[in-house]
């Protein structure tokens, strides 16, 4: 690790003092970095090119932006109306938050595969899960200060699934709120942390990378460099590849910004907020909705839990289990590629989350197979009888059967089972059962041997 | 070493999948209540625009079939400049209306006339106002309907068309109760507005229902995004300069590449 040349007298200079420039040198223009990295390694670095488009247009809607509850709608309007090019700040903004989410969840189940999240990785990993619960609460937070209707209800419900803790939930809530209900105290601290999380978020992704460079990149072969045969240095071979990936990213993220920019987003959103008017169905931004099916996928007690805190432990369960995950996964092989069977139950899990999410923006209790009319005909039938049992004196609810049919709650509780069946079951017993595939003996050997490298 | 090939393959079927899945969630979530067909706009598509004469007819529309009982709070008059209107119709289309304003030097609040810096003022002095008039449901503002419901501009068009003058049979109206096949659940507290020949077009256009509910859509999808041609013509050119870039990196990237291996 040579220092760099400095043919500049000013920078040797200053380097001499405070050797920022040889740092940056070894971190980003040297550092060894294997060699056959595919193009899901890309979402990393598109993953801090979001967060600095979201900081940068977050800065500059904050300039016109009004954090009060009777003026908070309209400000976002007329950032939309009034101020020059405020409606591209906007939909950067609000249409970023998405594809932040997208890349992220890309780049996770990127770590999921490959196995990245095991020795010598577990911090690195952790740090991740940190950044990902960060942004969860940011972005949850940003969806409020617009004050639209599923702002307001959004964060109504959110809040109060805080009151499910036992003893102190209500006071906590009411803390939250810094009142009875979501208003305006509310609303100004949403703001508050809205703009602060993200510079917390930053700290953490330093602390994600320098964790990252101190045993370098995972790779889709998930074994380690073994020396320089096996490595490039990150400039210019993965700056550039960055960069191409990061243009052909930003095509998809123009697509919604010009053509479809509240494709993503809900209609109610552009109702101002009412206290008193609830709206039929109220849904997350579709990001949380894995989650939402699983808050919402418990519907009975179990003992002395309620439902309501038997969902919350089960949402907040379902992103700490991965703290543990390096410990669940007990197979020694880091990649998929070289695990048969296991490759199968992540496609598996894959679509698991998709369903989860597909569920979460249901209402739980729509049948989800029968049609409506078959279902409020078998309703009927059952009032109707009910009705004539009990002018007949009877126990009405005891003499007629309850017509049954299957909803989405019932989905929603099979795919969360199943999410956690993953984790916690299926991980420790496949790692020690499965039959994996030789290993290559090095990351330079097939390519050596004329196979075809995987990515480049 | 195909397997990593095979499996890239199959990551990226299944987030198409998902994303599909995303757009399937989305659309279902949105519908619920009433039923609503589609129809062409000028304004759908990514080369689409605002058809200039029916934005004309639209606000002779909405000004003569609508604003006794809706505002348009976040449209001021000049704003029609963007979209073909001279200084001087609009200054003549402000003057029409009267505006509070205040308080003088004095301390009085006053009434004069419209300017085009003003906004369209609302009928109703505020909200119990307009229920009071309107037994008991508000008018919602309308700047922003098309964009405030699921596919708004089919929407509201299928609403403005969507009234019987009898409810089916075995349906019991509400006191004060119109049936509509758009609305959700069926009954809507605002009468039928829109009546053959109820306003006269300056350009001669036969004022049928369908007529004037399609014109004063495009209206009023205009007002909920008055910003979406300029949004469409900087899209294209974003997104042409961004492939050309993509292009270039990606031969860049090849060839410094060239040598691994
Ligand atoms: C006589 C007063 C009156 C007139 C004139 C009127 N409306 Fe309404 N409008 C109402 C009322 C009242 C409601 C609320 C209805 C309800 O909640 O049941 C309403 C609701 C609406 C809604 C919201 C429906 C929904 O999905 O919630 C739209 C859109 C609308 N009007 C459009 C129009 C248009 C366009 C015109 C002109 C062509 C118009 N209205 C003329 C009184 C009026
Ligand atoms: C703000 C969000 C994030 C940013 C900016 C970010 C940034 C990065 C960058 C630039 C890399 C190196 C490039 C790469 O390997 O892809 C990286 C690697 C990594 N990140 Fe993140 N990341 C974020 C969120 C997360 C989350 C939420 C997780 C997991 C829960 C995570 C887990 C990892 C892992 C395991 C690696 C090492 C990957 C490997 O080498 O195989 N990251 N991150």
């Amino acid at each position: 690790m040579a220092a760099p040349t400095m043919n500049n007298r000013m920078i040797k200079w200053f380097d001499d003092r405070l050797p920022i420039f040889t740092f940056m040198h070894h971190e980003l223009h040297e550092y060894p970095t294997p060699k056959n990295l595919s193009y899901w390694w890309n979402f990393g670095s598109l993953a801090g090119i979001m967060l600095v488009v979201m900081i940068v247009t977050g800065i500059v809607l904050a300039m016109h932006y009004t954090a009060d509850a009777n003026l908070a709608f309209g400000s976002v309007e007329r950032i939309m109306r009034d101020v020059n090019y405020g409606w591209l700040l906007r939909y950067i903004h609000s249409n970023g938050g998405s594809m932040f989410f997208i890349v992220v969840y890309i780049h996770v189940f990127r770590g999921l595969y490959y196995g990245s999240y095991k020795s010598p990785r577990e911090v690195l990993w952790w740090l991740g899960i940190i950044i990902l619960l960060l942004m969860m609460a940011t972005a949850f937070m940003g969806y409020v200060l617009p004050w639209g209707q599923m702002s307001f209800w959004g964060a109504t419900v959110i809040t109060n699934l805080f009151s499910a803790i036992p003893l102190v939930g209500d006071s906590i809530v009411t803390w939250l709120w810094g009142g009875f209900s979501v208003d305006d105290p509310t609303l100004n601290r949403f703001f508050s942390l809205h703009y602060l999380l993200p510079f917390v978020i930053v700290g953490v992704v330093v602390l994600h990378l320098w964790a990252l460079h101190v045993h370098g990149s995972n790779n889709p072969k998930g074994i380690d460099m073994k020396g320089p045969q096996d490595s490039i240095p990150f400039h210019p071979y993965y700056t550039v590849k960055d960069l191409f990936g990061a243009a052909l990213f930003f095509v998809v993220y123009a697509v919604f910004i010009f053509f479809f920019p509240d494709y993503l987003g809900h209609p109610d959103n552009y109702i101002p907020a009412n206290p008193l008017v609830t709206p039929a169905h109220i849904v997350p931004e579709w990001y949380f909705l894995p989650f939402y099916a699983v808050l919402r996928a418990f519907d009975f007690d179990i003992w002395f839990m309620p439902a309501k805190l038997l969902g919350v432990i089960a949402m907040f369960a379902s992103i700490l289990v991965l703290f543990v995950l390096p410990w669940l996964d007990t197979s020694r092989v880091r990649s998929g590629t070289f695990r048969p069977v296991f490759k199968w139950f992540f496609i598996i899990l894959i679509i698991d989350c998709v369903v989860l999410g597909y569920v979460g923006a249901k209402a739980p209790n729509d049948p989800l197979i029968a049609s409506q009319e078959s279902v409020q005909a078998a309703n009927d039938e059952y009032n109707a009888c009910v009705a004539k049992a009990d002018a007949a004196g009877k126990n009405g609810e005891e003499e007629c059967d309850k017509p049954f049919f299957v909803q989405y709650v019932h989905l929603g509780q099979l795919t969360t089972a199943y999410y956690f069946f993953h984790f916690l079951l299926l991980l420790p017993i496949l790692g020690r059962t499965e039959r994996t595939l030789p290993l290559p003996t090095s990351i330079s050997e097939p390519v050596t041997k004329g196979g075809a490298g995987a990515g480049q | 070493m195909n397997g990593d090939g095979v499996m890239t393959r199959r990551i990226v079927t299944g987030l198409a999948a998902a994303i599909l899945g995303l757009g399937i969630a989305t659309a279902a979530q949105a519908s619920g209540g009433g039923t609503v067909g589609e129809r062409h706009w000028s304004f759908q598509g990514i080369f689409g625009t605002y058809d200039r004469a029916a934005l004309r007819r639209g606000l002779q529309v909405f000004q003569g079939s609508c604003a006794s009982c809706h505002g348009l709070k976040y449209i001021a008059f000049r704003n029609l400049q963007d979209v073909g209107f001279t200084e001087g119709e609009v200054k003549a289309i402000a003057v029409d209306y009267t505006i509070a304003d205040g308080p003088d030097d004095a301390g009085d609040m006053f009434e004069r006339d419209g300017k085009p810096s003003d906004r369209f003022p609302s009928p109703f002095a505020n909200e119990n106002a307009a229920r009071a008039s309107n037994g008991g449901a508000l008018p919602p503002d309308l700047s922003l309907i098309v964009k405030a419901r699921a596919d708004g501009a089919n929407y509201l068009y299928g609403l403005l068309t969507g009234y019987h003058d009898e409810a089916p049979k075995g349906v019991e109206l509400m006191e004060g109760m119109y049936y509509n096949d758009a609305f959700s659940g069926n009954q809507i507290a605002m009468p039928p507005p829109l009546f053959a020949d109820g306003v006269d077009y300056e350009d001669g256009t036969e004022a049928t229902v369908e007529q004037m509910a399609a014109d004063v859509t495009t209206f009023l999808a205009w007002a909920a995004s008055p910003e979406m041609e300029t949004r469409k013509r900087l899209g294209i050119k974003v997104i042409l300069f961004l492939l050309v870039l993509s292009g270039l990196l990606y031969a860049v990237k090849r060839k410094v590449w060239a040598d691994v291996h």
